[in-house]
């Protein structure tokens, strides 16, 4: 699948994300758009994982650290099949197995996650085990920037240098914000590649909204006894217009004059299941 | 009497399993050491994973090699595990249902006068809290032996807890276990003994102690603590009185959670011995036992006192 294909049907998810979270008057809006196109590159174009793969051995493992931002994912995953589509109807809504963070309840997500600071542990795990059983799958944690102040983060980040994890991706959605403000004012992180550069992680920085940029990332990387660490420079909220950039927009719920806003600003007409 | 340290027995075990099974692997925490890890470390060096100091980072590694298929045992202080990684073994763990067994060492006042801060005593409340968690106190080398063959087969989730020391043997080798089963060890109609992990040891001798005064008591070994043995529970009520007796604070504990049980189902005269919600007297186990009458004779005194009113 080619870059503009990618962009095109990021931004389709992120029509599906605002409808999500509009019709559950509940969600995460700011960071479920800032991660899509991240998400979108992953799943179309360097990730392993189809619906009839997800008890493959030598599936890539993807985990949502960040997993307030699930519906992102949930949007990625129904439009690949892992899921019917009209089943985003049924977000967050009593009874429902789509809950407000991942649970492996639903196909496609290896684990349960939400409590910030935990995925890049796993992540060792999954890649640590890869390793030691000689499997040619690789993992990818997806994780916030605010919840670089999560101290697991970093004993995670030692052992992966330790056990030399090439085949371990750890991506930070940077988009600057959390919920009480900049992350720069909650928690400084800068000067943040030096940080994870220190813990012995091959470090890049990019634009996370560049779909080419990305997937050339993903697909010229190669093993060289570092795990990565990719930090993608993204824009929380983005694609909606009143959102792009503001905190309040971390767990704000856009309106209906909001989504159409936002559906006109995206360039979609809107979505198939709802 | 033969004695022998449960964390032993476990180790050995877990090693001869290992060596047939390429898939176990054991991990720890700088803990190779009071785990007795160093001939696994040594042996398998391809199935033994070195985490340094870094207890919540050591279980949701475990999380992803058991997510990768391998079934790991994450072995290092009770203390530590049980209340400082609590949030990786609730979600990374048995929410996510993945098949990593959580060995908890040195339980209970095992490390004596190290003092409060390594004291495991409210590792019970938090792990049978946990929905999906199986907890376990074996009461010595014999029993941990035939746990750890279940352990090994079992996909669940699971916390297991023993001591430092050595503790005297209750089991014959080859003693029936049962996940979720209490064993009856002794029967007598004049109360019932609930103990777990080495608690068990000092039941029975209360038992004796009793018995040489005309006053007939059974004994349950109450090894798993969650899911509990209702039924076992309430067959001990039939005595009419319950003496529970555990290594834990008396807060959420083995007796908090019979005391749960018979006030739902059959109300009963109950003792509930353990450590009190205090600051703890320092000293080595045996010294803490004693301070808190938590040994044969003063499990004994509770039940003479208590069959008195």
């Amino acid at each position: 699948m080619d870059a503009a294909t990618i962009a095109a049907r990021a931004n389709q998810r992120r029509a599906d994300v605002i409808t999500m979270i509009h019709q559950a008057n509940a969600g995460h809006t700011g960071g479920s758009l800032s991660e899509l196109d991240i998400l979108s590159v992953l799943y179309d174009s360097v990730l392993n994982i189809t619906p009839q793969t997800v008890k493959d051995p030598d599936r890539d493992r993807f985990l949502l650290s960040k997993g307030h931002s699930v519906e992102g994912y949930l949007a990625v995953l129904a439009d690949k099949g892992f899921l019917p589509k009209e089943e985003l109807r049924t977000f967050s809504r009593a009874g429902s197995r789509l809950i407000g963070h991942p649970t492996n309840k639903v196909p496609g997500m290896e684990m349960c996650t939400g409590a910030l600071g935990h995925g890049l542990s796993i992540g060792v795990g999954m890649a640590l085990a890869a390793k030691r059983l000689d499997r040619p799958y690789r993992t990818y944690v997806l994780m916030g920037d605010g919840e670089q102040a999560e101290g697991s983060i970093w004993e995670a980040a030692m052992a992966g240098a330790n056990y030399h994890l090439d085949n371990l991706f750890a991506i930070i959605d940077r988009n600057g914000l959390q919920i009480s403000g900049s992350t720069e004012d909650v928690m400084a992180l800068e000067n943040f590649p030096e940080k994870w550069r220190a813990f012995g992680w091959d470090v890049t920085q990019v634009d996370g909204h560049d779909v080419q940029a990305l997937m050339d990332y993903f697909h010229s990387r190669k093993p060289e006894g570092k795990p990565h660490c990719l930090i993608c420079r993204t824009v929380k909220a983005k694609g909606l217009p009143m959102g792009e950039n503001k905190k309040e927009w971390h767990h704000k719920v856009p309106n209906e004059a909001e989504v159409a806003e936002g559906l006109l600003a995206l360039g979609v007409k809107g979505v198939d299941w709802a | 009497m033969k004695t022998e340290a449960v964390r032993m027995a476990f180790t050995s075990a877990l090693l001869e399993a290992a060596k047939q099974d390429r898939h176990i692997f054991a991990v720890t925490t700088d803990s190779r050491g009071s785990v007795t890890l160093g001939d696994f470390a040594q042996q398998l060096p391809q199935q033994f994973v070195e985490i340094g100091i870094a207890e919540q980072n050591a279980i949701g590694v475990s999380a992803g090699l058991a997510n990768a298929g391998l079934r790991p045992f994450v072995c290092g202080p009770a203390c530590f595990y049980s209340l400082r990684s609590a949030e990786q073994i609730k979600v990374d763990v048995a929410y996510s249902q993945m098949n990593v067994k959580v060995i908890g060492v040195s339980g209970g006042v095992s490390y004596g006068a190290l003092g409060t801060s390594h004291h495991a005593t409210q590792d019970i409340a938090l792990m049978r809290a946990i929905p999906g968690l199986e907890v376990y106190l074996p009461a010595d080398g014999a029993q941990m032996r035939a746990m750890l063959k279940y352990l090994v087969a079992s996909d669940k989730p699971a916390y297991v807890r023993m001591g430092r020391g050595a503790v005297p043997q209750v089991y014959q080798e080859e003693a029936e276990f049962v996940p979720g089963k209490a064993n009856w060890l002794r029967q007598g109609k004049d109360a019932a003994l609930i103990g777990c992990g080495e608690m068990v040891y000092h039941c029975l001798q209360a038992a004796e102690q009793l018995a040489a005064n005309g006053i007939e008591v059974s004994v349950l070994d109450m090894h798993t603590l969650s899911p509990l043995d209702e039924e076992s529970i309430l067959q001990a009520a039939l005595t009419g009185l319950v003496v529970t007796a555990e290594e834990h604070c008396v807060h959420g504990g083995l007796g908090s959670a019979v005391a749960s049980v018979l006030a739902e189902h059959k109300p009963t005269a109950m003792r509930i011995l353990g450590l009190p919600d205090e600051p703890l007297y320092n000293g080595s186990s045996s010294d803490v036992f004693n301070h808190y009458g938590l040994t044969g004779s003063g499990i004994a005194q509770q039940v003479v006192g208590a069959l008195r009113k």
